[in-house]
């Protein structure tokens, strides 16, 4: 046994650009014990949800994260049409539901090139991210925003898409899907990459219940849940199957998010498919009384949302419990036993988003 | 060879050149919706304020009296709120983005309601 240092990692780390820190206790290469500490980006955005009404809420809560931020705007939205039992039109359903599977696909792909870039692949993370940045154009095409779309309202979708532009997207669709076997198949068979992911990380079936994984992180290691299989938005009438996993390693993690890529086309093809005529919003009178628990699965894991409302315009309560927050239990016993080198790509594969985690 | 995966992809890229925008020589298209900044038609404006109240980040100021409407841009996050509520629909969404700088920049219009030209007033 050798001496016990401690190396603090973050919170600025070239690795990842949020601020995470991390007291990792050393016995010679192997961690033995990792610290975590969060708080250096809390912006206190659910305190301002006593000083903005109900409405402006909504793009508030897309705020919360940049890369989630249409579902974060989408969990809030449909919190407060459950309070107020609106029932939003089916074609509002259905543009969700693409705009939700795109934002699974960027984030995603965002973390496939940060993942290659932690291992020191380079090209790789260009290829990633220069695919990330077709669904990017298809956001700003569709909804005005490359990042912060501002199109969930509270009782529907603010704009449309035309006939030609979902046209439009299932030709970037295919090309998407041709480039991103060519990648998935370096992340997947390459054999130096398989050398960084494979065996690293382990997380068990039952560690991961017990700790509360979440997302892929749970489906990585057996845990069949999602919860899109609630059918929330459209997903009741698409026809798909959580992907997982059962080794429960950092490869594991990949393949399944690898996996959940082309869900996600396959689900938005579906979506453009069975895509109803109509409205696209219903209207929204008086405000909300009541309150509501919303669960939904965002890229990274299921996010939950409670409102609690009082009949006036302000609300008295929105709590946000993001995924990453949920899933620092489980990094920190994958942590254990690994080797220092090793751990900026297991904090990488709980995908985390600090941001959103501290609001 | 698995250790070769990468290679025709890379191959593809060395014959395509970069994929990137060359920038300050070509510029990028904006889409018809694209979010830049909010414009005003001000003469059609009735500065009913109500821009200016629903606005989540309180970058707008509408003043009656000396009939002006005021934006400021870095504090606007180009949610476009102003443009669905204003009863006149004299807010719009520009494509393009304002001029970077490094103070607040309050951008002010003022009505003009005298019958002189404007040069004169
Ligand atoms: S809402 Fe429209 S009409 Fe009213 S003050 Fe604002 S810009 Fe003018
Ligand atoms: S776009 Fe949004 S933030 Fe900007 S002035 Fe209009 S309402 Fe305010």
């Amino acid at each position: 046994m050798g001496n016990r240092t401690i190396v603090p990692f973050g919170p600025q780390h070239p690795v990842l650009p949020e601020p995470i820190h991390l007291d990792l206790v050393l016995e010679d290469e192997t961690v033995v014990e990792a610290v975590p500490r969060i708080g250096y980006v809390h912006r206190g955005l659910e305190k301002l949800v006593e000083k903005r009404d109900f409405q402006q809420y909504t793009y508030v809560a897309e705020r919360i994260c940049g890369i989630c931020s249409f579902m974060h705007g989408m969990g809030y939205c449909m919190s407060i049409e459950s309070i107020m039992g609106a029932e939003i039109p089916d074609r509002a359903k259905f543009l969700r539901t693409i705009w939700a599977e795109f934002s699974r696909l960027h984030s995603h792909l965002m973390w496939l090139g940060l993942l290659a870039d932690a291992f020191g692949f380079e090209s790789l993370f260009m290829q990633s991210w220069k695919l990330r940045e077709e669904v990017l154009d298809v956001f700003e095409e569709t909804t005005g925003g490359r990042v912060i779309f501002s199109v969930c309202d509270i009782g529907g979708v603010r704009k449309d898409i035309k006939k030609e532009t979902l046209e439009k997207i299932l030709g970037v669709l295919d090309r998407m899907e041709k480039e991103l076997t060519e990648i998935a198949g370096v992340f997947l068979n390459d054999s130096t990459v398989k050398l960084r992911t494979r065996g690293v990380g382990k997380l068990s079936k039952e560690a991961a219940f017990e700790l509360g994984a979440l997302g892929p992180m749970a489906r990585a290691s057996g845990i069949e849940m999602d919860m899109r299989t609630q059918g929330y938005a459209a997903y009741s009438q698409l026809d798909f199957k959580p992907i997982i996993d059962l080794e429960g390693d950092s490869y594991a993690r990949t393949k399944v998010r690898l996996g959940e890529m082309f869900q996600a086309m396959d689900l938005i093809r579906q979506c453009i498919g069975k895509m109803p005529e109509g409205d696209i919003k219903v209207k929204i009178t008086g405000s909300p009384k009541g309150e509501y628990f919303t669960r939904l699965e965002q890229p990274r894991g299921e996010v939950l949302y409670y409102v609690k409302a009082n009949g006036t315009k302000f609300l008295d309560r929105v709590r946000v419990r993001t995924p990453t927050f949920a899933n620092v239990p489980a990094l920190l016993e994958t942590l254990k036993n690994c080797s220092l080198a090793d751990v900026p790509i297991l904090i990488l594969t709980i995908d985390p988003c600090i941001s959103c985690t501290e609001r | 060879m698995s250790i070769l995966r990468m290679s025709k992809t890379l191959i593809k890229n060395l014959l395509h050149g970069p994929f990137t925008i060359a920038y300050p020589l070509k510029k990028k298209e904006t889409y018809e919706r694209t979010r830049g900044s909010i414009g005003i038609s001000i003469d059609d404006c009735i500065f009913c304020g109500m821009c200016e109240r629903r606005c989540p980040t309180n970058a707008i100021r509408v003043d009656k009296a000396r009939v002006s409407w005021s934006i400021e841009r870095l504090q606007c996050i180009q949610c476009g709120y102003c443009t669905e509520v204003c009863p006149k629909k004299c807010l719009d969404m520009e494509n393009q983005y304002t001029e970077p700088s490094f103070g607040t920049v309050r951008d002010v219009h003022i009505k003009c309601t005298n019958t002189q030209s404007p040069s004169e007033s």
